[in-house]
């Protein structure tokens, strides 16, 4: 065991697997020399060279698409976007190239690339270090979706991403990265994706999370309990695929739901949530779903505090749920 | 700039600037682009006839496909472009399995999931093909980037048209080839039209070619209509690539003598003079004329040749036509390694509606 944060679980574990896997290669802007601006590549040029730990010219639609073409010919690349607010110069090359290989060539050429990329706000840093769009990700298939919430599970979930046959967007709560230590495995471990996590079992409300937010859920529980709320928090993990076996069992026995996400609320993933749950148990519903999300409009920088989802406002909305 | 240029529309040739081909290659070559030109016209009249749903020909550009893919080893890889059946049928691809793409059938090894022309089989690493042009550039660098890594002796090409150059995603591939100085080679084929908008309004720049020198390695600028140039040219790249000195640029001059596909009408933007000059041109005429000179074709053997290449056509197609489409299933598969389980709700939906 090792107590980490969640930039040092990233850190630990792609140096890991590039020492098991001399075809994995990291490519990204300032990921070599300078370890990445959030620190989370550091030391790996050092011990794996500039051929394996690339720094790449400033272009995302660049680093994307060398990606895949290194994947295409056998080697496993983990790109770096720097902020996922930077991404969109590749969103073709994402949601056209990437996510389309294997269907569109009949399964003859799969491409599998690790796209790691920190998102979410709470770092003071407008809307261009700061949007939660995991959602036009999700809406694009053949894209893996995942989002880790502790260090412990920064680990499990990098290793199975890399260990993927599929393309996966690991996006990284950054707001976390170094708010949360805990003990983490030294020996290799991995998290299936697909699984979701229970990470406080109830039986009044269940409260369904990921990323960043499964935090401000967390801190939301004590304040639930003092008001006699048993709640069932889900940290969904990953999101494309998503749990939703776990979820609708939850939902059976509290019959109450509220979803928390960052994103903007108007299609956000919540509505998919809410949609999935309304079709499948109905007649265990007591209460409407409702969403606590980010507002519909661009991610402020002034008025950050209010615009994030705060433990507060997740405690408004179990409260609604639960006197329905 | 200067072009290069080995056979003169007449026929007449630089014999100084021949390229070291046997007569047998010569002759597959000639053999080739007739084969394209007529897959490409009969193509076209399916689509007309409505028995395959789209078309993009490449006629007029017969010489810079086929001279460009004869220059390569089995072993290279190939980001070709949907005007390439030619470098597929050099590389050695089936005529059949360029018709099952077309019609979309359960022969196809990509599944009939795409419209047609886009080309992609593994087995003679021809990438598969996606409609937004100018992506596959940086995908051909980091295919090239890996082959290095590996020491696998090879070159990646990548093949594309004058419009992609316009595209943001043509400087980040033309700015990594440079700066990783993979063994990458960029093959223009300038065919004078993006759709309908002339080259001249794509860019400012004199040529393509010399848009290289900007990103540190050479630009090689050829007569796209004559094979053995397109051969020259590439072949210089490719070894020169082969032995560590990094990427180059060829732009190929030629010329797209039919629509942007089978759903465009050129008259509507290009004149019929135009058109006629560019037909004196004609790779295939020019290609003819050279062999007669050089007394490795003879009238009679074109003609024998011409009617090879169409009892091969028709009977491909007869053959393509008894193919069955994919199965409904198909449709869910390959999204993922394995099935998810909300795509295995969809299919066993529809596959419980179908009774299957």
């Amino acid at each position: 065991m090792t107590v980490m944060n969640i930039v040092q679980a990233v850190n630990r574990t792609l140096r890991d697997e590039m020492r098991r896997n001399g075809n994995m290669i990291v490519l990204g802007e300032d990921v070599g020399r300078d370890g990445g601006v959030f620190r989370a590549t550091e030391g790996l040029l050092d011990e794996f060279g500039a051929e394996r730990v690339v720094d790449t010219p400033l272009s995302e639609d660049g680093i994307v698409g060398m990606a895949i073409g290194m994947s295409l010919y056998g080697l496993l690349p983990v790109a770096e976007i720097q902020f996922m607010d930077f991404i969109y110069p590749a969103f073709n090359q994402i949601v056209s190239e990437l996510a389309k290989f294997r269907y569109r060539s009949g399964g003859q050429y799969p491409a599998h690339v690790v796209i790691r990329t920190p998102y979410g706000g709470g770092v003071k840093g407008g809307h261009y270090h700061s949007q939660s769009t995991e959602a036009y990700f999700i809406h694009t298939p053949g894209l893996t979706v995942v989002t880790p919430s502790s260090p412990h599970d920064t680990k499990g979930l990098l290793l199975s991403a890399m260990r993927s046959p599929d393309p996966v967007m690991f996006l990284e709560p950054k707001r976390l990265y170094r708010t949360i230590k805990e003990d983490v495995p030294d020996e290799e471990y991995l998290i299936p994706i697909g699984k979701a996590n229970v990470v406080q079992e109830g039986s009044d409300i269940t409260l369904v999370s990921w990323g960043p937010m499964v935090q401000t859920c967390k801190e939301a529980l004590p304040l639930a309990a003092k008001e006699k709320m048993s709640v069932e928090l889900i940290d969904l993990r990953s999101l494309m695929p998503f749990d939703i076996q776990t979820v609708i069992q939850s939902v059976k026995k509290t019959g109450r739901v509220v979803v928390a996400h960052e994103a903007t609320k108007v299609a956000g993933f919540g509505a998919e949530i809410s949609a999935q749950v309304s079709e499948r148990a109905i007649d265990s519903l007591k209460a409407p779903i409702i969403r606590v999300a980010g507002y519909d409009t661009p991610f402020p920088y002034a008025l950050e505090n209010s615009y994030l989802p705060k433990p507060e406002r997740i405690l408004k909305a179990l409260r609604k749920a639960s006197s329905y | 700039m200067e072009m290069l240029q080995v056979v003169r529309a007449d026929g007449e040739y630089d014999a100084k600037l021949e390229p070291n081909l046997r007569d047998e290659d010569l002759k597959k070559m000639y053999r080739y682009m007739l084969l394209v030109r007529r897959f490409n016209e009969r193509m076209l009249l399916l689509q007309r006839q409505g028995r395959i749903g789209f078309f993009i020909e490449s006629t007029g550009e017969e010489a810079a496909q086929v001279g460009s893919a004869f220059a390569l080893a089995r072993s290279d890889w190939v980001y070709e472009s949907y005007r390439d059946p030619g470098v597929c049928l050099v590389r050695g691809v089936p005529l059949k399995t360029l018709v099952d793409q077309l019609m979309a059938n359960a022969d196809d090894p990509n599944k009939g999931r795409q419209m047609g022309v886009h080309w992609g089989y593994r087995e003679w690493n021809l990438v598969s093909i996606s409609s937004p042009v100018g992506c596959r550039l940086s995908q051909a660098v980091g295919t090239a980037y890996a082959a290095k890594f590996k020491k696998d002796n090879i070159v990646c090409v990548t093949s594309f048209g004058d419009g992609a150059t316009s595209q943001g995603e043509f400087h980040s591939a033309m700015n990594f080839a440079g700066v990783f100085k993979v063994p990458v080679v960029f093959l223009c084929k300038n065919n004078q039209y993006a759709i309908s908008l002339p080259v001249r309004r794509q860019t400012a720049s004199a040529n393509i070619a010399m848009k290289a020198e900007a990103y540190g390695f050479e630009g090689v600028l050829v007569d796209g209509n004559d094979v053995l140039a397109s051969y020259k040219a590439m072949k210089a790249a490719v070894d020169k690539a082969r032995s560590g000195g990094g990427p180059t640029l060829i732009e190929a001059v030629t010329y797209r003598m039919g629509g942007h596909s089978s759903s465009d009408d050129p008259s509507k933007y290009r004149s019929t003079e135009e058109t006629e000059l560019w037909k004196t041109r004609d790779p295939i005429t020019r290609f003819r004329r050279y062999l007669m000179k050089k007394g490795l074709l003879t009238e009679s053997e074109d003609r024998r040749t011409l009617e090879e290449v169409e009892n091969e056509l028709v009977s491909t197609i007869k053959e393509s036509e008894k193919v069955p489409p994919p199965t409904l299933y198909s449709m869910f598969t390959d999204v993922y390694a394995e099935m998810p389980w909300h795509i295995k709700e969809e299919a066993d939906e529809l596959m419980g509606e179908k009774g299957q």
